[in-house]
């Protein structure tokens, strides 16, 4: 027996916390599975604990989505009970670990992103959103201190380590501009003082990444044809098989708790 | 009327006193008074109401916590209290009492710097060794074993300690 999904109904403010929450779950699974992996203790606990940072963030953007639908979805239904195209999180967060440079420039991407944006978001009329995002924002910056860290010792450290980051900076920077995208159920937060328009932290974003890869000898892509569609719910393939790891035990024994 | 007031004040502060006992199951030398974590303790028809609030967002010891100050709370005498979670104001260290900071230096950690802004930590941080004093020291880990804590080496005494991390 398997349990079958729930439906959401994504009313606007819906919609927008369960976004930034798939973000932060997404991500932060991707970080837990490195524990025991990671290249030495320090850094598996650092991973490890970023995770948990993602995790808790996770959690009070779904309980907030599920006060707001006002339904019978709770933040594990959410997490365990939507199927891959009912999740709504960046394409950049479910990519695949590979290899510590890869993680660790996908790190740096989206920290460098979500610091300028739960900043921004601190000042939203929404008063739950704002707590959240003044939450959020001081570990975030934590997040983005420790992979810019590691951007530039990577960068300018060995020929392989160079090598590796740049490979990964290539790969996923076509991932990056979708964190800027914005649709028009968003719009309609964002006149209201709700939602942050991502649009008004690019070239910010930008210019911390360009000086962190600049002082790690590392350099920005030229292409900037981006991918988008994990908004919308269309992903890569990596999601699904994702989610049928974090979603095994709720789906094969509907409800078990411990 | 006013026999109601005082008695909802005794009431308040007797639940504050047992909520205040609770320890932080990580740190056991502090208590979630001395955290800051304890925000609030309200009387409602001679119901109690804690409110809490979290260190980290993560923080896994938060909901051993709400259970402690339940069954604290029960200890004392009080039925079915409940325990909420607030955000807002974000907690930051700045609330750890100074007794907090002194037992915490004591147990071994060394305190978060008092009054310090968020971003000062992309400076130099200055960090005493809780063992020796000295201000010879460096960062291991910027991450440690919970969520609030960091790895720090004394290059004096050569020990290495945790810091509880400015937040």
């Amino acid at each position: 027996m398997t349990a079958a999904s729930i439906t959401v109904s994504e009313t606007p403010l819906v919609l927008y916390a369960l976004r930034r929450a798939d973000d932060a779950l997404i991500l932060g699974h991707r970080l837990s599975e490195w524990c025991g992996h990671a290249p030495m203790l320090e850094e598996d606990m650092a991973l490890a604990n970023m995770g948990l940072d993602l995790l808790g963030q996770a959690r009070e953007l779904y309980a907030y989505a599920a006060k707001v639908e006002g339904k019978d979805n709770t933040e594990d239904t959410f997490a365990y009970l939507r199927d891959v195209r009912q999740y709504r999180n960046l394409l950049l967060v479910e990519q695949q670990n590979g290899d510590f440079a890869r993680t660790m420039v996908r790190q740096f991407f989206y920290s460098t992103f979500a610091d300028l944006y739960w900043r921004a978001m601190m000042n939203s009329r929404d008063a739950t959103l704002a707590a959240i995002a003044a939450k959020s924002e001081k570990e975030s910056a934590y997040h983005l201190r420790h992979s810019s860290e590691w951007m530039v010792r990577l960068g300018d450290g060995t020929e392989e380590s160079h090598r590796r980051a740049q490979a990964a900076i290539d790969d996923l920077w076509a991932f990056t501009g979708e964190m800027f995208s914005v649709d028009d159920s968003e719009r309609g937060l964002i006149d209201a003082g709700i939602a942050v328009d991502p649009e008004t932290l690019r070239s910010q974003w930008l210019k911390i990444v360009s000086g962190v890869l600049g002082e790690a000898t590392l350099a920005r892509p030229a292409n900037d044809w981006m991918q988008k569609g994990g908004r919308i719910g269309h992903h890569t393939e990596h999601l699904g098989h994702l989610l049928s790891e974090l979603q095994s035990m709720q789906r094969t024994f509907p409800g078990a708790t411990w | 009327m006013v026999n109601h007031v005082t008695r909802d004040m005794e009431l308040r502060q007797r639940a504050w006193d047992a909520a205040a006992q609770v320890v932080d199951p990580e740190i056991p030398v502090l208590t979630i008074a001395d955290l800051g974590v304890l925000r609030d303790v309200s009387v409602h028809d001679g119901e109690i109401e804690v409110a809490i609030t979290p260190t980290y967002s993560g923080c896994p010891a938060m909901n051993m916590i709400a259970v402690e100050i339940e069954a604290a709370l029960e200890r004392a005498g009080f039925h079915k209290p409940t325990v909420r979670t607030v955000l807002s104001p974000a907690w930051t260290t700045d609330w750890m009492s100074d007794d907090g900071r002194r037992k915490l230096k004591d147990y071994g950690i060394a305190p978060p710097q008092a009054g310090s802004g968020r971003r000062a930590l992309f400076g130099v941080e200055q960090v005493a060794c809780p063992q020796c004093g000295s201000t010879d020291t460096e960062t291991l880990s910027e991450f440690g074993s919970t969520s609030c804590k960091a790895l720090w080496r004394c290059k004096s005494c050569r020990e290495p300690f945790d810091y509880f991390k400015c937040h």
